[in-house]
């Protein structure tokens, strides 16, 4: 509200009644649905090319045609843990929103300290989910499960880290008293994207990890 | 507070208001119309750099068995003449109409993010220069502008050639993104007062809804040039069949987005060519609503037909039908459109300058690429024109005839606005005519040798099939053609020698960019117009009794503009080093990758904690 007397003061009133900013960032978010709408196409296409090259699947054991044994090596309850902290974050990052508005800093820095925390559980995760698949042998080159695997959750996860940059970012701005109402809008456009990245792994999650 | 702070910078750009000059403004200029200037000059550059490649495609195939150019050379043209025509040639010139014309024809002092803007200009000079650097080390794109796989993977193009490619590509697709995004939020969000999206001009709906297909298919590409730099980097196998992938893929998602990158290029000649026929015909645009909706269900169905590119691959009857059946169903709006354009000049009193010539020869060119088209969406009749000269012939009919007859067009119609000089009459028509004729001399007898089995893409044919003579004539065509081009240089030479005499408006045009001064000053608006119809300014025109006063160049005391800045092309650079760094990873290791992250990041930052004014 504040900031639209701002705008409105500035003779900046935009023809929609919504920031520019935000519009902005709402038609970045559709144009990265169809991002990842093609990642997961992708990732469902070649999700059962088998015999494509020797590597570790999913949920399955598999010989590869030249007699090599390889274990199942998803791990769900780790990932679920991670999915269930990063979906707590995107309320978390609301609270964190709520008491910018009202200008309350100190709930502002904790919840949004939260959801940091959420976020760099969840980039910590994908780093240790990632290296321990590697070790067992599922690598980007060693078969296109493992290629689109790690193409889908890798660009998930780089959105991810850029969120959490960028929220880290409004957090330290915030300590330093620089997120007063007036620009919480600051934060609500991170929070659109945080949210958005939220959504993609809802998706990404039981495409990948729970249906076989 | 920040508030004080805000007025403190208002303060400072408000003092004076002189015209800033110099190339360090240039390298700051945050102004669309500056923006839009210098995306006009690059793109017209890269258009004279790729017509300069096609004539030498055509110097080679004048004669049967010709030596002029290596079978090698002759794929490196081919290939950069359409990756250059498409990406660095007709979509940027139609950015410069985006940037120039979209602000003025709404009411707007700019886009609604001007540093973005200047930032997608600069990403998109930076990756036109990186694709034509591969000219330097002998290794340009030689695998086609559509990069099939198998053409592109590391067993069959081990060179640089696809990397500067995919990685060129890459680059103007975040050109192309950043400045979709701002035009769409600009049309949304910054109209005048009164200015309903029903009342927009015609030319601002169309570029709407290209920005719309450019924010939905780019995604696509940027995702099929990732699995591609996968393959070719990294070593996965998406699109090679030994390692289990399918090239298929590839040609399902470049199709994907380049199916409605074919309308990106042709929805703005088509909004350029409804502005210019009404002015010129003294009458408003004809079924207007249906203009729009026909542009708008153009766009729609032009992403469920990419499968017509593939009709060859056999698909089976059923998605053959299916896409041979929406393919011909864009026929309807876009015979809406052309019948909507004869109705505006029906019963009008047409004034035969420059700009309607060209807007008149679009439609009658482009209805003759439509009906070639119509013919290769039924796939018995594709199997057999499918990669022969018919393909193109079809496609310069549509993007010659079409994109670049209304560009130019559109150049001339609003040549006065932007430097505030008319160009020559008599040259534009002399332009207007050699270009016709020669376009028609090059391209049409390309039907008849598609027809009769001349295959496209290959560097010669042999003696005794019947060739030699259309090959000929076609060849003394593309001549012509690249001379009306010159002619078009010298009208712009000799004119900018000139004083500047063109009048706010010398067409007696119905939008608001005609209303302000021309050139327009910074600002564009010394006072935000309220709006009450679909052509304003006849409307003002008409309360004043047939005319209006020539708008004043005021001082713009207290008009609130944003700062230069040079972080967007700081950031741009920054992009570009990681570019450069994928590509020199062999040789100078992770340090590339990690200086142009390092240079995009305080770009970024910089730019984001900078007071945009």
């Amino acid at each position: 509200m504040a900031d639209h007397a701002h705008a409105l003061e500035h003779g900046l009133e935009t023809s929609t009644g919504l920031d520019n900013r935000k519009l902005a960032i709402w038609t970045f978010i559709g144009s990265e649905c169809l991002f990842f709408a093609s990642l997961i196409s992708n990732f469902l296409v070649h999700k059962r090319t088998w015999p494509s090259g020797p590597g570790p699947f999913p949920h399955d054991a598999w010989v590869s045609p030249s007699g090599q044994h390889f274990e199942p090596i998803i791990e769900i309850p780790l990932v679920t843990l991670g999915t269930a902290l990063l979906l707590f974050s995107s309320l978390f990052v609301v609270l964190a929103l709520a008491n910018a508005q009202r200008g309350n800093r100190k709930g502002l820095l904790l919840w949004l300290g939260l959801t940091l925390l959420c976020g760099f559980f969840f980039v910590g995760m994908q780093v240790y989910e990632f290296s321990h698949f590697v070790h067992k042998g599922l690598t980007l080159k060693s078969n296109l499960y493992g290629a689109s695997f790690f193409t889908l959750t890798g660009f998930h996860g780089t959105h991810v880290t850029l969120g959490v940059i960028w929220l880290l970012t409004l957090w330290i701005e915030a300590f330093r008293g620089k997120i007063p109402p007036a620009k919480s809008l600051n934060l609500e456009i991170a929070a659109l994207y945080w949210h958005f990245v939220d959504v993609v792994w809802i998706v990404i999650f039981p495409v990948v990890y729970l249906i076989q | 507070m920040a508030t004080t702070a805000l007025d403190q910078q208002r303060g400072h750009a408000t003092a004076g208001h002189a015209e800033p000059t110099g190339l360090w403004s240039w390298l700051t200029t945050v102004d669309h119309k500056r923006i839009g200037i210098l995306y006009g000059a690059t793109a017209f550059f890269f258009f004279l750099v790729g017509g300069l490649e096609a004539i030498l495609l055509r110097l080679q195939l004048g004669s049967a068995n010709n030596t002029f150019l290596s079978p090698e050379l002759y794929n490196q043209l081919f290939t950069m003449h359409g990756t250059t025509m498409i990406f660095l040639a007709i979509m940027p010139l139609s950015a410069m109409f985006f940037n120039f014309m979209i602000p003025l024809q709404i009411g707007a002092r700019d886009v609604a993010f001007p540093r973005l803007n200047a930032f997608s200009y600069w990403v998109f000079l930076l990756g036109g220069l990186f694709l034509n650097s591969s000219f330097l080390f002998g290794a340009a794109p030689n695998q086609g502008w559509y990069g099939y796989a198998n053409l592109t993977s590391r067993q069959y193009s081990p060179g640089m050639n696809v990397d500067f490619w995919m990685l060129g590509l890459q680059i103007l697709g975040v050109a192309s993104l950043a400045a979709a995004v701002n035009f769409f939020v600009t049309i949304l969000n910054m109209r005048a007062p009164g200015m309903k999206m029903m009342r927009m001009p015609m030319f601002t709906w169309m570029s709407f809804i290209t920005q719309i297909l450019l924010l939905l298919a780019f995604p696509v590409i940027t995702v099929a040039l990732i699995l591609l730099m996968f393959d070719r980097f990294f070593g996965t196998h998406f699109f090679v069949p030994s390692g289990g992938g399918d090239p298929l893929l590839w040609q399902h998602l470049f199709w994907i987005f380049g199916h409605p990158e074919v309308y990106i290029l042709v929805l703005p000649a088509f909004g350029i060519v409804s502005e210019i026929l009404p002015v010129f015909s003294r009458k408003p645009l004809f079924g207007y609503a249906a203009m729009v909706f026909s542009g708008a269900f153009i766009a729609f169905l032009g992403f469920g037909v990419w499968s017509h590119h593939m009709f060859t691959t056999g698909m089976g009857p059923i998605a053959d039908t299916f896409f041979a059946l929406s393919t011909m169903l864009i026929a309807v709006p876009t015979g809406v459109k052309i019948f909507n354009w004869m109705g505006t000049i029906w019963g009008g009193s047409i004034q035969y300058r420059t700009p309607i010539y060209f807007a008149l020869g679009f439609i009658a060119m482009f209805i003759i690429g439509g009906l070639s088209g119509v013919m290769h969406s039924s796939p018995p009749a594709d199997l057999q024109q499918n990669d022969t000269y018919f393909v193109v012939a079809h496609f310069h009919y549509v993007l010659f005839g079409g994109s670049i007859f209304a560009l130019t067009g559109g150049a001339y119609y609003w040549w006065p606005k932007m430097f505030g000089r008319m160009l020559n009459e008599g040259l534009g028509k002399v332009h207007f005519w050699l270009m016709l004729i020669g376009f028609n001399v090059t391209f049409f007898p390309m039907h008849i040798l598609g027809l009769n089995g001349m295959p496209r893409r290959v560097y010669t044919y042999p003696e005794g099939l019947g060739f030699e003579t259309l090959n000929q004539i076609e060849t003394a065509g593309s001549l012509i053609l690249g001379f009306s081009f010159l002619v078009f240089l010298v009208n712009i030479v000799l004119t900018w020698r000139g004083p500047r005499n063109a009048p706010a408006d010398p067409w007696n045009g119905a939008t608001l960019e005609w209303a302000i001064p021309s050139p327009p000053q910074e600002w564009n608006f010394a006072e935000i117009p309220t709006v009450h119809g679909r052509d304003p300014l006849w409307e003002m025109k008409r309360e004043h009794g047939g005319q209006v006063p020539e708008p004043a160049r005021v001082s713009g005391q207290g008009i609130h503009l944003p700062n230069p800045s040079y972080w967007p092309l700081v950031s741009a650079i920054g992009l570009m080093v990681l570019m450069v760094g994928l590509m020199a990873a062999s040789l100078v290791g992770p340090w590339g990758v990690v200086a142009g992250l390092s240079v995009l990041f305080i770009g970024v930052f910089n730019w984001a904690f900078e007071p945009a004014g």
